[in-house]
Parts: structure tokens; sequence; C-alpha cells
């Protein structure tokens, strides 16, 4: 199988805090790698230096075999982010957003098609800054798609979802996984990570504290569900004591 | 090229929505032209063979590339780096370039759509006529607008966050606007005034467009001119050179 993601001891500190110690993976082609931990744990710190968007102290990350920072405006044709925090143009309307996107490629995909798979197919013609917290995250999946992208980077997937809206984006997903396409994402809720991970990685103050599949997590702590297992090797039950 | 097209007709929609630059860079200069014209009518001035508003043209085409280069551009392009679009674009595969560029033409058709109703305005009710070279002071217009562009784009590039970028944006912009001649006339200043402003670029192209403009002998034209140039080199080169995206 091809190597999609390969990082290599990459260290990030701000200051004197330590943000990402040492962070070994590989994603092969055609996975989702699910990276794991609590709030501050590292992982915006961890995608943005994978990215390129943040240099990191040492240690490199390649993705398709290019490294981001040199092989930016090639890679990125075949690369597609979501950022946890992503902000937009003060009164830019949907479509406005999805065409200054799709014009950047050579080859996009229709967005048109793709908001009406998320559900916001009706909203093309709204500002952005009117659509729900649910409707604005969709959008920015559709702007990760936009590409059409051989990797995807998803940055808190479905926060500010529904139930309902969560299963039909683990469906299309799942759905884009099957024809190739490499998901990197991170999140908060275990039931996603389970439903769609192959592969998770979890970190603990910018350390790894644990890789492998979800069953084997579920192993090496004894609990036989997810979620216990998840708070388990991240430590996070301590801190409630 | 079709992503330039299509980001400058969004963008340019977006800027459009927005209004600013259509009241400081479209409306302002009309209005200023419209009290000049009930001030100063249509008459010679004394000893001149042309009138007070033929003499002010090149100062009122001065107001919007005032606007559009020293509060426009640079507000709009550290705006982008502080609300992290400029980051969003990082990964994607578009260049500083063309994202400098695309905001760049913006202004520079609010400058021209100024340009033109200015002129078209004078001509069809203050009866002014262009006395110079058109294509002289088409010249003097591009490079007085490219250089005061390029120092925004520079301010906009380099501001760390918006805040100093619009303390930095005013500090140029007012006393540009005031003292370069764009609204004070020159002529009425004090000699020690007249060659203090005279290091802003912008006074150089006012007084470049307002000689090109009306026929007089532009004598050191080649002051001007390098004056300006030299602006254009150094601060475009530092905008791209020293481009962040956060």
């Amino acid at each position: 199988m091809q190597t999609a993601i390969s990082v290599e001891q990459l260290t990030k500190s701000y200051g004197r805090k330590m943000a990402l110690d040492n962070l070994n993976l590989t994603v092969e082609a055609g996975t989702v790698f699910g990276l794991l931990g609590a709030n501050g744990a590292g992982k915006s710190t961890a995608i943005e230096c994978i990215l390129g968007t943040k240099v990191p102290d040492r240690g490199r990350a390649l993705l398709l075999g290019k490294n981001p920072r040199k092989d930016r405006r090639a890679l990125f044709q075949k690369v597609g982010v979501q950022f946890q925090e992503s902000d937009y143009q003060s009164e830019i309307k949907v479509y406005e957003l999805c065409q200054e996107i799709a014009c950047l490629y050579r080859a996009p995909a229709d967005w048109k098609t793709l908001c009406e798979r998320f559900g916001i197919g009706d909203k093309l013609g709204s500002s952005v800054k009117s659509l729900s917290g649910g409707e604005r995250q969709r959008l920015f999946i559709v702007l990760a798609l936009i590409p059409n992208p051989r990797i995807v980077f998803l940055d808190e997937l479905t926060t500010g979802l529904d139930a309902k809206a969560r299963r039909d984006v683990w469906k299309i997903l799942s759905d884009l996984k099957s024809r190739g396409l490499t998901i990197f994402l991170t999140s908060h809720f275990m039931d996603e990570v389970e439903a769609l991970c192959d592969e998770i990685c979890i970190l603990r103050k910018g350390k790894t504290v644990f890789q492998g599949t979800v069953s084997e997590a579920k192993a090496r702590s004894c609990c036989d569900d997810f979620e216990e297992a998840y708070l388990c090797l991240s430590g996070e039950e301590e801190i409630g004591e | 090229m079709k992503t330039f097209g299509v980001l400058l007709k969004n963008e340019l929609k977006l800027n459009i929505r927005n209004m600013n630059m259509v009241i400081f860079a479209i409306l302002m200069p009309l209005v200023v032209l419209l009290i000049l014209g009930i001030i100063c009518g249509t008459k010679p001035l004394e000893g001149r063979a042309y009138t007070f508003i033929e003499q002010s043209i090149g100062a009122l085409c001065a107001i919007s590339i005032c606007a559009g280069g020293l509060m426009g551009l640079p507000l709009v392009v550290s705006e982008y780096r502080e609300k992290k679009i400029l980051k969003r674009f990082k990964v994607t595969p578009v260049s500083p370039l063309m994202l400098l560029g695309v905001e760049f033409a913006i202004y520079v058709l609010y400058c021209l759509v100024s340009l033109i109703t200015i002129i078209t305005a004078a001509m069809l009710f203050w009866k002014v006529r262009i006395g110079g070279s058109l294509l002289l002071f088409l010249g003097s217009w591009l490079l007085t607008m490219v250089s005061t562009l390029s120092i925004g784009m520079m301010v906009g590039g380099i501001a760390p966050n918006t805040k100093i970028a619009s303390v930095i944006a005013s500090l140029l912009y007012f006393p540009m606007l005031v003292f370069s001649g764009a609204t004070l006339p020159f002529e009425v200043m004090p000699s020690i005034m007249q060659k203090i402003v005279s290091v802003f670029p912008l006074t150089q192209g006012i007084s470049l467009m307002k000689a090109t403009f009306l026929g007089l002998s532009t004598g050191k034209v080649l002051v001007p001119i390098l004056i300006m140039l030299g602006v254009i080199i150094v601060t475009a080169g530092v905008a791209v050179k020293f481009f962040r995206w956060e």
C-alpha cells in the first residue's frame, strides 16, 4: 500500500511549553486516521506542523512523499484542509466562497453537487455569516473537498452538528474513503472515531500515549466501551480526581 | 488567468458591498469637485490661461489614489491575515503574488473609475479641457497610483495586525491627503511647508499630473519620476519579499 502521510519526530514548542513532543506516524493511502486528545493536547499544532503552516522545531512531515513547505503549490492541488477556526470574508455568500476556492484548482469537484450532498444546496445564495453553526461546519467540509483531494484534513470535523447531520457526514466520508481518499481527522466524539477510523493516535500534553486501532485501544485499557478506553488512555479521568 | 478573473470578480463584489471605497474613492472626489466648481466656477485664474478646476484635476484624482492606497489596500490585506483568511489560502495552490495582485487590481479599478468620473463631470459641467497632453497626464497618473498603492501593499504586508495597519494607514493617509495638495492646494502653503511635504511621493505625483494636464513646462520631471519609481521598487519588493500568511 502507498503511504499518504509520514511524520517523523515532529516536535514543536511555544516558548517553554512543549506543544508537540516527538510525534511519529504513518497513514496509508485510502485509510482514515484519527488524532485524539483533550483540548490543548497538541492536535491542532500537529496538523499545522504536518501541513507546513507552522514550522516544527524538529522532525519532518511528508504528504504524498512531498515536503508541504517546499512543494506547497503542487501538493495542495491534491490536499484539502478544514481548519478548526476558519474565518471568511465578511459579507461573502456561500456560492462566492465556493467559487473562490474552486477557481484555485486545476480540476475541482462540482461544488454545487457537494453542497447538495451535505444538505446546504438551498443555501448557496445566503451569506456565510447567516448560516447556523452546523451549516457552516458542513460548508467548511465542502470547501475541503472541492479540490477533489487525495488527502483531506478535517480538524474537529463534526463539532456543532446534530446527530442526523453527523451520521450523514460519516456516510459521505466512508463513501469517499472507499474510493481511495485518505482522511486525517481530529474529533471529540468517540462514536465517530469508532465508526470511521482505521487507526488512531492519542495525544496527551503533546506526547503520544497510544497508537493503534480502536480494538487495540480497548484491549490495552481493558474497557469494552471505546469512550472509556479513550478516557483511560488519554489520562483525562485523572483530571477529575 | 481564470483564477485571477474569478478572484477579482468576487473580491470586487465584496469590496463594493462594503461601500467604504465607493464613498471615499468615488463619491468624495466628486463632492470636492462640486464644491470647487461652486466656489471657483469656470473663469480662468488671473493672468493664467486655465481655471482653478483645471489646475486641481490632478489633485482630485489623487483623492481616490490616497483612499485606495493608504486606507483600503493596507486594511484589507491585514484584515485577511488577522481573520486567518490568508492562512486558509496558504493550504491551497494559490501564490501570494496572485492574492496581492487581485487586491491591487481592485484599487486600480477604483482609481480608474474616479479618474473617468472626475474628468467627465469636470468637462461636462465646468468646461474643463486638457491644455497639455492626455497621454503624459495618464502616464503621471499611472506612476502616482502605482507608487501609492505599492506603499499600501507594503504596509498591509508587514503590519503585524489590523490595529497597527490602521494606525500606520492613518498616519500616511491624513497628512498626504491634506498636505500633498490633494485637498489643500500646494500653492497656498508657506514655502517651508512646501519643502517638507515635497518628500511625499503623492506631492510629486500631483505636481506632475498638474503640469501635464495644463501643459505647463514640466521642468524638473526627472526628480519626481525617479522618486516615484524608487518608491515602487522598494515598497513592492518589501511587500512581496516579506509577505506573511499569518
